[in-house]
């Protein structure tokens, strides 16, 4: 010990090191089976489960169902029954990955609906004041979220729990629990229900609500992957205080990714209206806990920080494939809500699964 | 000596509560130098170092960079002014990827309209740049640099935070516990990539509870007791257990390391 402080060399129980084993841990058994093989692509592709279960449920369904599934009209008509879950799916996902879940996206949505509707067309103010007013709304509403997140400190859960009914409680007071007619909203405001209005394409009938659907996916995967800001919200899911001490203000991010969120139920609002053709205070009361049904089964991890944005577009597709399929083969609603609960606990397993990967 | 320091502290405070962290320590920092922070635990060595890179701020005393005052407010203000630190949980995210994590925090944008309005991040350059700096540190056996950080083992994840302190900082690098949870192969690659990036001429702040790591890279040694610098001394001619001693009040430090 005495002479190893004026030595500024290698340790003496190091020379042997320049002698060691340069050959990294192997073991027995090079060979893979295929689950190892599977379970390894599926690591480093974790949107393909999703999309393979799309696939294989899609031409099951197809064998089962016969031609009325398999049509042209019938996909279209999925795409449109899923579309306003899709894009609650899309905020929820943005929540989920920061480790988070939002429990209120479906009331913000159905909120938000309520004053377009009350604005545009008891108030007759102009149709885009209207809908400008109730992004304005989902956002603030989605931003109060984040605040009490980050800034009381309270946990996701409880908070949007809270909201949930909040929101549910503002909903009903505002329009007294009563819809606004579809003929109301032609006459005062008709551009409320432009997503409800859809083009024909050999027998497909895409709604513009569906494709906007697509093009809030398409926008969100740029913003996460493409962005300094996207990479931030994955970095916060992951680890927090790591993100912090990496210089990123993970306060604001998240505030911003709740207020995100909620814009994007905002905009689920207008699409909402287009689809149920009326603006309606009970309805969608079940989306808050579709949205997040089609987020797991897309393959967004609960934990935060993995997962592709894409992952969630194609959950709510199989859902919607699962119920259209399920009932032209002419099994009772109820079988579908049961197969939904199995895929959503499967997909979970599935998940845990991969994640135990051997490196 | 004639040298001006580039990094000094005088008469750091800091109290949380009743317990006084801090009592009235001086830090000084040479260019070019490896400058070892030891002391037991309680000492007050993990405070003095955040008030130094602007994770906390003292409540009397002064900070000198390069013989201006500085009040860091946050780390960002740290690292904005050339200080970069690399702590002991690395401050790495582990699901993204090593150019991600090189760049958290000040990603590099496209040039023209996609950067600037799309705000398009431009990949290729981070992921050249990341490579560029890696290889210069001689950490050739990472092959793919989009891949995760938790595909790296503990000494290669030691060597991505490194870097990344060498790549951005500017005058000073603080290290807290490099090696407390590698083993004696990577302890060793992290003890070659502090005196590859000393003799880039970056001055260090090695914070180590492991003596024959500091007595191996340091050129002074910061001994830190009850809260304030005890004295200073050079490791060529003290031992261990003179350091040792010092460090936990067991032996009085010579008078002439007191102040030098």
């Amino acid at each position: 010990m005495s002479d190893a402080g004026a030595a500024p060399h290698k340790q003496d129980f190091e020379e042997v090191l320049d002698r060691s084993d340069k050959s990294v841990a192997a073991f027995e058994g090079h060979e893979k089976n295929l689950m190892d093989r599977l379970q390894h692509f599926l690591h480093g592709n974790p949107t393909m489960v999703p999309v393979i279960v799309l696939a294989i449920s899609i031409i099951a369904f197809g064998f089962i169902a016969g031609d009325r599934f398999f049509s042209a009209f019938n996909l279209s008509l999925i795409m449109q029954q899923v579309s306003i879950i899709g894009i609650l799916a899309a905020a929820q996902s943005l929540v989920i990955l920061t480790a988070g879940i939002d429990l209120s996206v479906g009331a913000n949505m159905v909120l938000a609906s309520v004053i377009m509707g009350n604005l545009g067309v008891q108030l007759g103010l102009p149709a885009p004041v209207a809908i400008g007013i109730g992004f304005i709304c989902g956002a603030l509403a989605g931003a109060l979220n984040g605040f009490l997140v980050t800034k009381v400190r309270l946990p996701p859960f409880i908070v949007t729990l809270g909201t949930w009914n909040i929101f549910f409680a503002l909903n009903l007071w505002l329009s007294g629990a009563q819809s606004i007619r579809s003929q109301d909203i032609d006459a005062q405001a008709p551009l409320l229900k432009f997503f409800g209005e859809s083009i024909n394409i050999g027998g497909a009938q895409f709604t513009f609500g569906s494709m906007l659907m697509v093009l809030i996916f398409a926008v969100l995967w740029y913003v996460l992957n493409r962005t300094a800001w996207g990479r931030h919200v994955y970095a916060v899911g992951d680890d927090k205080d790591a993100a912090e001490l990496a210089g990123i203000r993970t306060s604001r991010t998240l505030v911003q990714v709740y207020a995100l969120a909620g814009l994007v139920c905002g905009i689920a609002a207008w699409a909402a209206i287009g689809r149920v053709g009326s603006v309606s205070p009970q309805s969608f009361q079940e989306a808050n806990l579709q949205s997040i049904t089609a987020v797991v089964i897309g393959g967004i991890s609960l934990f935060g920080g993995r997962g592709s944005i894409i992952g969630p577009l194609v959950g709510a597709l199989i859902v919607g494939v699962f119920n259209s399929g399920l009932r032209l083969a002419g099994v009772d609603v109820l079988w579908q809500v049961f197969a939904i609960g199995w895929l959503t606990i499967i997909a979970v397993a599935m998940d845990q699964w991969i994640r135990k990967v051997s490196a | 000596m004639t040298v001006q320091p580039i990094l000094t502290a005088r008469g750091l405070v800091k109290r949380y509560g009743r317990v006084v962290a801090l009592n009235h320590a001086d830090f000084d920092l040479y260019p070019g130098e490896v400058l070892a922070v030891i002391g037991d635990n309680g000492a007050g060595k993990t405070t003095l170092i955040k008030a130094i890179s602007g994770a906390i701020r003292p409540d009397e005393g002064e900070i000198r960079l390069d013989r201006q005052k500085v009040d860091f407010r946050s780390p960002l203000e740290a690292r904005d002014a050339g200080i970069e630190t690399v702590h002991q949980t690395l401050a790495l995210s582990p699901a993204l990827s090593i150019a991600d994590n090189m760049f958290l925090g000040r990603e590099l944008r496209k040039p023209g309209f996609r950067g600037r309005w799309l705000r398009a991040l431009d990949r290729d350059k981070m992921e050249e740049v990341a490579r560029q700096k890696l290889n210069e540190l001689g950490l050739l056996t990472i092959q793919n640099i989009r891949q995760a950080v938790e595909t790296l083992s503990g000494g290669q994840r030691q060597g991505v935070a490194v870097v990344r302190a060498a790549t951005f900082g500017s005058k000073v690098i603080i290290m807290d516990e490099p090696t407390a949870a590698l083993g004696v192969k990577e302890s060793r690659k992290v003890l070659d990539l502090i005196q590859d990036v000393k003799s880039r001429g970056l001055p260090i702040v090695l914070i180590s509870h492991n003596m024959p790591h500091v007595f191996e890279v340091a050129d002074r040694i910061h001994v830190h007791r009850l809260g304030r610098r005890l004295c200073v001394i050079d490791p060529k001619k003290h031992t261990m257990s003179d350091a040792v001693a010092y460090m936990t009040g067991a032996m009085e430090p010579p008078v002439e390391a007191a102040v030098a």
